[in-house]
């Protein structure tokens, strides 16, 4: 094991895959010779050249309407959004038709291309830097959305994606690139789908994914030493959805709370509460509850910024209310 | 069944009035009154201080990242020159010349950039836009803006600028392409600053030129040197002109350069030279325009020197100002507000249980 950090873990993976397999290629905005604002593709051009690692112009929709293209002929694209706030730009292409390619051509069209992309609050970025949005992409069928928390995880989900015939929205978080955590030395894949219990638990079960992971654990082991035991599942994988480990915990603690740095009005708390309830109603003590980012848009100002956003008191607050 | 040539209005135009070195081309010197030119000179000046101030202020921490506009003060200042208070301003995120001369304020400008959006908001009497940080976004609004003053028949003009990046954004090409169509009297500045962060505009484009793209919307476009001040003038004054007399919009590229970081976030070393750097540091728009004016008479070293610590007063009058207004600033509990007119029932709700939540942590808090 090594200590990493998760944009190195990320970077690893790019590095490795990109040897493994000559069709896998990069591109985006400023991630050749600047090796990526967060630095995940650091080094790439110096291996991999201009023809594999493509800094491409200031157009979104094009390199990501063109990653569609070099998919269907089966190469590898994995581009990158720099900002999930600008993959905005690329929607069409996303959504009517890297998500339905395969669905309109009768199972032929594969579109094995990997989206990158970073969102999230915690810099002082302002309101169109800063979104969650995966619940759009959540929404839409032919597309899988990866949420990875810590290093070995965005390792190992980001070589699954990689490896995947279907587009996959892969999103990283601006507050975790300088996380680290231990990452095997061996080669390994986490395939899409499995969630992963961060910290088992007795009482209540608290369902969360990227940079929320690491509240929601702070947050347990405070409430451990009162003498709350909380569990902790990581989702990593939002599409598909690890329905059986969620219920398998619900059903276990029979409490249960999703939390999510993204706006409540419509996030994915308010599907997985009611997936839950329709599942496992019987064994729960109550409803499912959530814990989400306010119906506002990202503040500007760092103070309002952190108000925004769930904190760990708030997590600690409303497992509390619940036991 | 011939092979003809289709004739194409395919000529563009290099525009530079007052070269490098300082010399001036008497015959395309355009007529400025003396008091304009010695408002923008101070202009310059206050805006290339402005910005060095701002740069020492980040590096102290006092303010957050910001992109600096040094070198491409003459490309803002020659085109925004030619607005009346009634047309219309746009910017992009790197036009705060443009901006200071439209009228807002130094303070402003650094609340802004400390992470208050307090300081985004304009004075209702100006006709500006606030930044865009989409890249090539805001093209589109000044597009909206020109074909609205059309059809409220005013004899309004919208300008807007945008970088060389923003000209392979779809915003772009679609923007001309419909005030193309439309002719609304918009006029399109680039500030080809020769880099988009780290990509060079030879990799943003096969064109010569940036301004030739003007041809494929039907509209005329010109290159001009973006540091010769007079060159700009002249360009947006015959832009300027033909929209307000309905005949349409122009592209004018601005070639320019971006000396400094793209924003303080960012480390050019990386990717370019310094000797580059160099090149167009003898190219300096402020320098030229100082010996013009002074072969003219209508400056010494004297006053240069005297606008100069006049310029610095204000720009200390302001972090001052700007610095004791932020401490009133950044309370939670205003991210609730502007999501809507009126707002919701819900978010009342979510807004009330935060007041409860931070009153109880207060409260916890003074016990403790
Ligand atoms: C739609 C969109 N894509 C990417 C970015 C990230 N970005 C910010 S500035 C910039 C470069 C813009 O270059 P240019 O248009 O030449 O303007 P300059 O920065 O040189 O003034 C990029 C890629 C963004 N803000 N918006
Ligand atoms: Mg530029």
């Amino acid at each position: 094991m090594a200590e990493m950090m998760y944009r190195d873990a990320l970077n690893r993976a790019l590095f490795e895959e990109m040897r493994r397999d000559p069709f896998v290629f990069v591109m985006g905005e400023n991630i050749g010779w600047r090796g990526g604002s967060y630095k995940v593709t650091e080094g790439l051009m110096d291996e991999f050249g201009s023809e594999r690692v493509i800094d491409t112009p200031i157009a979104e929709a094009s390199f990501t309407g063109a990653a569609v293209g070099a998919a269907l002929v089966g190469t590898r694209p994995v581009v990158e959004l720099l900002f999930i706030d600008f993959i905005l730009l690329t929607m069409d292409q996303i959504v009517n038709q890297a998500a339905k390619y395969k669905f309109m051509s009768g199972g032929q069209g594969h579109v094995p291309m990997v989206l990158r992309t970073q969102g999230g609050m915690g810099n002082g970025l302002a309101a169109q830097h800063s979104q969650s949005l995966e619940a759009l992409f959540y929404h839409i069928p032919g597309l899988k959305v990866v949420m990875p928390s810590v290093p070995c995880d965005a390792y190992g989900l980001l070589v699954a994606s990689i490896r995947d015939d279907e587009p996959v929205i892969f999103i990283e978080h601006k507050l975790l690139y300088m996380t680290k955590g231990e990452v095997p030395e061996e080669k390994y894949v986490i395939p899409l789908g499995e969630a992963h219990i961060k910290k088992t638990g007795e009482d209540v079960t608290l369902l969360t994914y990227s940079h929320m992971t690491l509240k929601c654990l702070e947050a347990a082991e405070l409430l451990e030493r009162e003498g709350i035991s909380v569990e902790v599942v990581d989702l990593r994988t939002l599409k598909p959805l690890d329905t059986k480990t969620i219920l398998a915990s619900a059903r276990k603690t029979g409490r249960v709370i999703v939390v999510h740095e993204a706006c409540r009005r419509g996030g994915i708390g308010g599907d997985i509460a009611a997936m839950i309830m329709e599942e496992a109603y019987d064994d729960l003590d109550g409803p499912v509850a959530r814990i989400c980012g306010k119906d506002t848009s990202i503040p500007y100002n760092l103070n309002l910024e952190n108000a925004c956003v769930p904190t760990v008191e708030e997590i600690i607050e409303g497992v509390v209310k619940m036991v | 069944m011939p092979r003809n040539t289709i004739n194409i209005p395919d000529k563009i135009e290099y525009l530079s009035i007052l070269n490098e070195k300082g010399e001036l081309d008497a015959g395309l010197e355009p007529d400025i009154p003396e008091e304009l030119l010695l408002k923008l000179h101070r202009a310059l000046l206050l805006s290339r201080k402005f910005d060095e101030r701002l740069l020492n202020l980040q590096r102290q921490g006092r303010i957050g990242t910001f992109p600096p506009i040094n070198g491409q003060e003459a490309a803002q200042l020659g085109a925004v020159a030619l607005l009346r208070p009634s047309d219309w301003m746009v910017p992009a995120f790197r036009e705060t010349a443009a901006e200071i001369w439209r009228g807002r304020s130094l303070e402003s400008v650094i609340i802004y950039n400390n992470g208050y959006s307090e300081g985004a908001e304009i004075p209702q009497d100006l006709n500006n836009l606030p930044i865009s940080v989409p890249v090539g976004s805001q093209i589109l609004h000044a597009v909206g803006l020109g074909w609205a003053a059309k059809y409220r028949q005013t004899d309004d003009v919208a300008m807007t600028f945008f970088g060389d990046g923003a000209t392979s954004e779809g915003d772009f090409h679609e923007g001309l392409n419909f005030a193309g169509v439309f002719q609304a009297p918009v006029i399109f500045v680039c500030q080809n600053n020769h880099w988009a962060i780290s990509l060079p505009v030879a990799k943003q484009t096969r064109s010569k030129t940036l301004a030739q793209k003007a041809l494929a919307y039907g509209m005329p476009g010109i290159q001009v040197d973006g540091n010769d001040i007079l060159a700009v003038y002249a360009a947006a004054k015959e832009a300027v002109d033909r929209a307000r007399a309905d005949q349409g919009p122009t592209l004018i590229e601005c070639v320019t350069y971006r000396m400094a970081v793209h924003t303080t976030a960012d480390d050019p070393k990386r990717y370019r030279t310094e000797k580059e750097v160099d090149k167009w540091r003898k190219r300096d728009p402020i320098v030229r325009f100082q010996k013009y004016l002074v072969d003219k008479g209508l400056l010494s070293e004297d006053k240069i020197a005297g606008i100069e610590s006049e310029v610095l007063e204000v720009i200390q009058a302001a972090v001052d100002g700007a610095e004791e207004k932020m401490k009133a600033l950044g309370d939670p509990i205003d991210m609730f507000e502007h999501a809507y007119a009126e707002m919701p029932a819900y978010l009342k709700e979510q807004k009330e249980a935060f007041v409860t939540e931070v009153a109880e942590m207060t409260e916890e808090g003074d016990h403790g």
